[in-house]
């Protein structure tokens, strides 16, 4: 049924073949990405060059996208970095959901905590989501775990709002009314029959806070604020080629189709499920 | 509810007033979540604010300052009252007051945003409308496509796509930098263009979707097929009757989208050396000065809040209908 949809199809099609290349990165021609040689820097695309490993061998090796100015290989950078990506787009998705979830049932079901709670989030939304993040970045200092957290936290408040918003006409439905006549255990409701009606559209929402991560975990890398710059990620690929960006372009250029590519693909994964999964949703955008 | 007899002024009159003190929770919550940010920060708030060449001394008159020996509420309380009085604390890296450093690069990012607004609009409004009028044909899918490719499309890659397109394959337009507007309208201009075309791709993606789905709604409704049956020119159709009724969510999105403007407006500077807010947050961002950081913040959430709450406003203007 759901693979009837284009849009899945050519999105989720993208997407599978970026997970085969982040789990097979090792086999697929790379190098270790942290390897360097002073003899190779700035190599234009395809050209061939030496590398030392950390025995201190020299190697042959074709640079398919070129070297960097320490004579790194930016298609093995390229390559691990899919890795840091997904990773960080799906994680940023899950925190962003947990939370999300957490929060919107609590305010949706315990109206005392609703107002306050609402609130609070719209102070978390009227600070710009980069600003947040480069900002509790500057306080933890990078790190996987602390960039995928400060991503994700101004999402949250994005994720409480659309399950509040579901908690709020869910509950009114006869089931949920006929389980409060029953005397079901309010995490019970909340869980066994409010948390299962919410699923489509929050895996619609989650592919959007996965697509929005990913791009805002490149930013934060490209800007120097992100991941510390020896992890292969795209945005510090870039950030390390911006400086000669005038002669060497392909520094730029590969990491950054690489991440549009991958963006591309989450968006219209998730537009296609939107499609297929939330109907009424489908029909608001 | 209002009184039986009062007038449509009194009405906006308490929509206005409502409207206005709405914004101050909002307001006050940002001012929270900005003062904890630093006591998040492992060690002394005091050392942090004072960067990392600080004196003894210069911690010591800081934890004063602040009254870091008092209770959190009391700290608050002192902070938000300097920030009242417009003082928003002193950069240590730049070595002066956080207010006037912003109102220093208050400039380029002001023209870089202006322009961004005024190019987003000016494009994406007339797609969004010919989209939905030509709903399902060749036009509106290929805007759909490339709305979805604009979000997508991280705004440093298309920099410096631009950049090596426009400017050094072509040397139409200068790589990058910036010029004040007091040496001249076009020098100023020509280093505008490329950054505004930049940042305005998403926000165009953004406006346009909003335009198409409201106006196609507006095309389905029965005073479109009584335009049309009095025989009015379809153009006088689209823009009188359809995109004039389709406003409010229009306006609503250009406002949500200021949120990602100023996002953008971080990397876009960045990326053209342009020396405006956004480079600034950057600069304190790597020195770790988190008076200015704070600083750029609260100012940036205060336009924000502003900027919707006048877009709020407006609806009253654009749609009669709306009493609150």
């Amino acid at each position: 049924m759901i693979l009837n949809n284009w849009s899945i199809r050519i999105g989720g099609g993208a997407l599978a073949f970026l997970v085969l290349i982040a789990l097979f990165a090792p086999w697929l021609g790379t190098v270790d990405p942290a390897l360097f040689d002073p003899a190779s820097r700035d190599l234009l695309p395809g050209k061939s060059g030496q590398i030392t490993t950390l025995d201190g061998d020299k190697l042959r090796h074709t640079f398919l996208m070129g070297s960097d100015s320490l004579g790194r290989d930016i298609y093995s950078r390229v390559l691990y970095g899919t890795r840091v990506s997904l990773l960080v787009g799906i994680l940023c998705a899950l925190v962003a959901l947990a939370a999300g979830i957490a929060c919107g049932l609590a305010s949706g079901y315990l109206r005392w905590l609703d107002g306050i709670l609402m609130r609070f989030m719209d102070g978390v939304m009227a600070i710009p989501a980069i600003l947040v993040a480069i900002s509790l970045v500057a306080i933890w200092r990078g790190s996987l775990a602390t960039v995928i957290v400060a991503i994700a936290i101004p999402e949250i408040p994005r994720v409480t709002r659309l399950v509040r918003s579901l908690v709020l006409s869910i509950r009114e439905e006869p089931y949920v009314e006929a389980a409060v006549a029953l005397g079901t255990p309010t995490w019970k409701i909340l869980f066994g029959h409010i948390l299962p009606n919410c699923v489509a559209p929050l895996v619609v929402q989650g592919t959007y806070v996965c697509a929005f991560s990913i791009l805002v975990e490149a930013i934060l890398s490209f800007l120097g604020v992100g991941l510390p710059p020896d992890i292969p990620t795209w945005g510090n690929v870039m950030a390390e080629g911006r400086a000669q960006f005038n002669d060497y372009p392909h520094n730029i250029f590969f990491p950054g189709v690489f991440l549009a590519v991958t963006v591309l693909a989450v968006n219209i994964l998730g537009d296609g499920m939107r499609d297929t999964l939330d109907p009424k949703m489908a029909k608001r955008v | 509810m209002a009184a039986p007899r009062a007038g449509p002024f009194f009405f906006m009159l308490t929509f206005i007033l409502r409207r206005l003190l709405a914004t101050i929770p909002v307001l006050l919550i940002v001012a929270v979540l900005v003062f904890l940010m630093l006591r998040l920060a492992p060690g002394d708030p005091a050392a942090i604010l004072a960067g990392d060449a600080a004196s003894t001394e210069q911690i010591a008159r800081i934890r004063a300052g602040l009254g870091l020996d008092r209770p959190i509420v009391v700290q608050f309380g002192i902070w938000a009252g300097n920030l009242l009085a417009g003082d928003l604390g002193e950069s240590f890296y730049y070595k002066m007051k956080v207010a006037t450093l912003i109102g220093q690069r208050l400039e380029p990012t002001l023209a870089l945003a202006s322009l961004t607004i005024l190019i987003a609009i000016v494009v994406a409004v007339p797609l969004g409308v010919v989209a939905a009028w030509r709903f399902g044909g060749w036009f509106d899918r290929a805007l759909m496509g490339f709305s979805v490719l604009g979000f997508s499309v991280p705004v440093f890659v298309l920099a410096y796509m631009l950049i090596y397109v426009v400017s050094l394959q072509l040397g139409l337009l200068p790589v990058q930098g910036y010029q004040r507007i007091a040496d001249g309208f076009w020098p100023f201009l020509r280093h505008l263009i490329l950054p505004s075309i930049t940042l305005s791709v998403i926000y165009i993606a953004l406006i346009a979707r909003v335009t198409r789905a409201s106006v196609l709604e507006a095309l389905g409704e029965d005073y479109i097929r009584t335009a049309r049956a009095k025989g009015l020119p379809e153009i006088r159709v689209l823009v009188r009757h359809a995109l004039a009724n389709a406003a409010v969510p229009i306006v609503t999105v250009i406002g949500i989208g200021i949120a990602l403007l100023i996002g953008g407006v971080v990397v876009t500077e960045s990326v053209y050396a342009i020396p405006g807010l956004g480079r600034l947050t950057v600069d304190a961002v790597l020195a770790r000065d988190f008076p200015t950081i704070q600083g750029l913040i609260l100012f940036f959430s205060f336009v924000y809040v502003l900027l919707n709450l006048l877009i709020d406003l407006s609806y009253v203007f654009l749609d009669p209908r709306i009493r609150y």
